[in-house]
């Protein structure tokens, strides 16, 4: 039992991990927090998962997902680039959109995958078990996304989307146009988004409507947990670090169920991980101060600080 | 080279925030040209220096460079002619990149960025060279992340990837400003240096009077959005600082009520 629970954790990792990829394009590379992933990754489902029952090829519905939400992503660009409404806003305003767009496409709130193809069937027909078949799937998606955005990152371009993040006004006078930057980096974090929420939703069997709802508060978590884990020196190490903050995730989140804690209780908690990380060095500065003037001064600014 | 007729901006214009920071300016820069720019805050010095970069649009005027008018070309565009160096050390250089990184967006500076590598073997061996030149030791740094530099190195850094590729025009913002006396004369020497070896047409806004008078072939003071002086080198030579300070007091009919201006 203690192996299917941690192979489904492992499976959930990986497939999740290309959202947090995603998260980690715009949060730290861009250091745009863009909220279009709520609504993306349920657009990537819906999508799949539609065209999947309409009996299109589980390969190419996957890829329609995929660029799916590059469009979702262009959109928050745009809004925010072209019409100045503030990166929070524009991410917010996509979302709940793309609520509105996913029950459109998926005609109800939720489309079960039961008994139809999807990629993972498509790896165990090419001699995958079954049982590997999802593990085989995540794997292979982590690794080459990983792979394809550390090449893209130390190109050209890539480095103009880095300097964008870092210093716009520096990469301006360098001759690089941000906005257009911007996009770019919105729409392949999305799409990004979208590949996940469409390979999730194949492993899962079904799509569904709220399936996206604290999507960035979880690829946050990820991002944090793997950057402080397994440190951020370099591009390579990073990618690698977000993808095992991923997993790693998924672990936390496997032995606090064993521990009892409520499945509806779970969002609170990753809520709660990520107020931690993000609050980590405020409260550190704090028990750092504390504890200097509890040494060198007298009680009274002792108990000011406690 | 670059001719600027009767350049108006207006920040917030309507409201209560309305500030003229531009009145006017005509300015012209004679290829090989080093201009020295000075007057008190909020004269219009920095909004000089960004219209010409194109971070505002101007509000009437015309702004040419090489006889060709760029009011309307953006920023990022005019990025291909001009090389900057702004006051803050901070801002012209990315922190969380490296070295190599940095300056290899700088050798792109005005050429079409594609799915190349973003730094090459060979221009790596190019850096370690233009970096031996500036006497840091930064060219065995090459993988060092910009963010570990000193506020002097990161600045000395900046100006070499502004002239990387040699600007038809250098702005530099006060650009010592920020750095510790003994830095700043180091980097104020590093300047005059790259602009007379490269012969660089440049405009330099400095608080700084001595250094106003010391470098460049022209200086000219600014009050009020306005050019209110203009020296040219022979007269330049000859002048003080308590000669300039009168100047400003004759032709403004203030005393220089300005710490900054006086301290420096």
């Amino acid at each position: 039992m203690y192996f299917t629970i941690f192979l489904g954790t492992m499976e959930q990792g990986l497939l999740w991990a290309l959202m947090v990829l995603g998260v980690y394009i715009t949060f730290r590379v861009l250091n745009y927090a863009d909220l279009t992933v709520d609504g993306s990754f349920a657009l990537g489902g819906a999508v799949a998962a539609r065209l999947i029952l309409g009996e299109i090829d589980p390969w190419a519905a996957t890829l329609v997902a995929f660029f799916a939400g590059g469009i979702a992503g262009l959109i928050t660009g745009i809004l925010h680039t072209q019409f100045k409404i503030a990166p929070l806003l524009s991410g917010i305003l996509s979302m709940i959109a793309l609520y509105s767009v996913n029950l459109r496409i998926m005609g109800k709130a939720n489309i079960s995958l039961l008994r139809l193809d999807t990629v993972i069937t498509g790896v165990t027909r090419l001699g995958v078990e079954e049982k590997w078949a999802a593990l085989v799937i995540g794997i292979g998606a982590a690794v080459l996304a990983v792979i394809l955005l550390w090449l893209f990152l130390n190109t050209e371009i890539g480095f103009a989307l880095r300097a964008t993040g870092d210093n716009g006004q520096m990469i301006r006078s360098l001759g690089v146009n941000t906005n257009a930057m911007k996009i770019l980096g919105l729409s392949m974090s999305n799409a990004l988004v979208a590949l996940s929420g469409a390979l999730v939703a194949q492993y899962q069997s079904f799509a569904d409507i709220g399936m996206g709802i604290g999507t960035i508060v979880i690829g946050l978590a990820s991002v944090i947990i793997g950057e402080v884990i397994f440190g951020a020196n370099s591009i390579m190490r990073t990618l690698a670090a977000v993808v095992l903050g991923s997993l790693v995730y998924r672990i936390v989140i496997a032995f606090v169920l064993q521990l009892g804690l409520e499945p509806t209780d779970l969002r609170l908690f990753t809520a709660l991980i990520v107020t931690v990380a993000l609050a980590s060095p405020v409260l550190k500065a704090k028990v750092q101060r504390c504890f200097f003037l509890g040494r060198s001064e007298t009680g009274a600014e002792n108990e000011k600080c406690a | 080279m670059l001719r600027m007729k009767n350049v108006h901006k207006t920040f917030h214009p309507g409201s209560v925030n309305e500030k003229c920071a531009l009145a006017g300016v005509d300015l012209t820069l004679k290829p090989g040209e080093f201009i020295t720019v000075i007057g008190g805050n909020g004269a219009g010095k920095s909004t000089l220096l960004n219209i010409i970069a194109g971070v505002y649009p101007v509000d009437r005027g015309t702004i040419a460079l090489d006889g060709v008018i760029i009011n309307e070309s953006r920023e990022h565009v005019r990025a291909k002619y001009i090389g900057r160096v702004f006051q803050d050390p901070m801002m012209g250089t990315a922190a969380s990149m490296t070295i190599e990184e940095n300056l290899a967006l700088a050798l792109r500076r005005g050429r079409r960025r594609g799915l190349r590598w973003g730094v090459t073997k060979k221009e790596r061996d190019y850096f370690r060279g233009q970096l031996a030149q500036l006497e840091l030791g930064l060219e065995n740094r090459l993988k060092s992340k910009v963010g570990l530099l000193s506020g002097g190195q990161r600045q000395a850094l900046t100006l070499l990837m502004a002239t990387l590729v040699r600007p038809k025009l250098l702005l530099l913002d006060e650009h010592a400003a920020a750095l510790d006396p003994k830095t700043a004369v180091k980097v104020m020497e590093l300047t005059d240096r790259i602009i007379r070896t490269q012969g660089l047409t440049a405009l330099m806004v400095t608080h700084n009077m001595r250094d106003a008078l010391k470098y460049g072939n022209r200086t000219v003071m600014m009050q009020d959005g306005k050019i209110i002086l203009n020296l040219p080198e022979e007269k330049k030579k000859k002048t003080s600082v308590d000669d300039l300070l009168k100047m400003f007091e004759e032709v403004t009919g203030n005393t220089v009520n300005n710490d900054r201006m006086l301290l420096a």
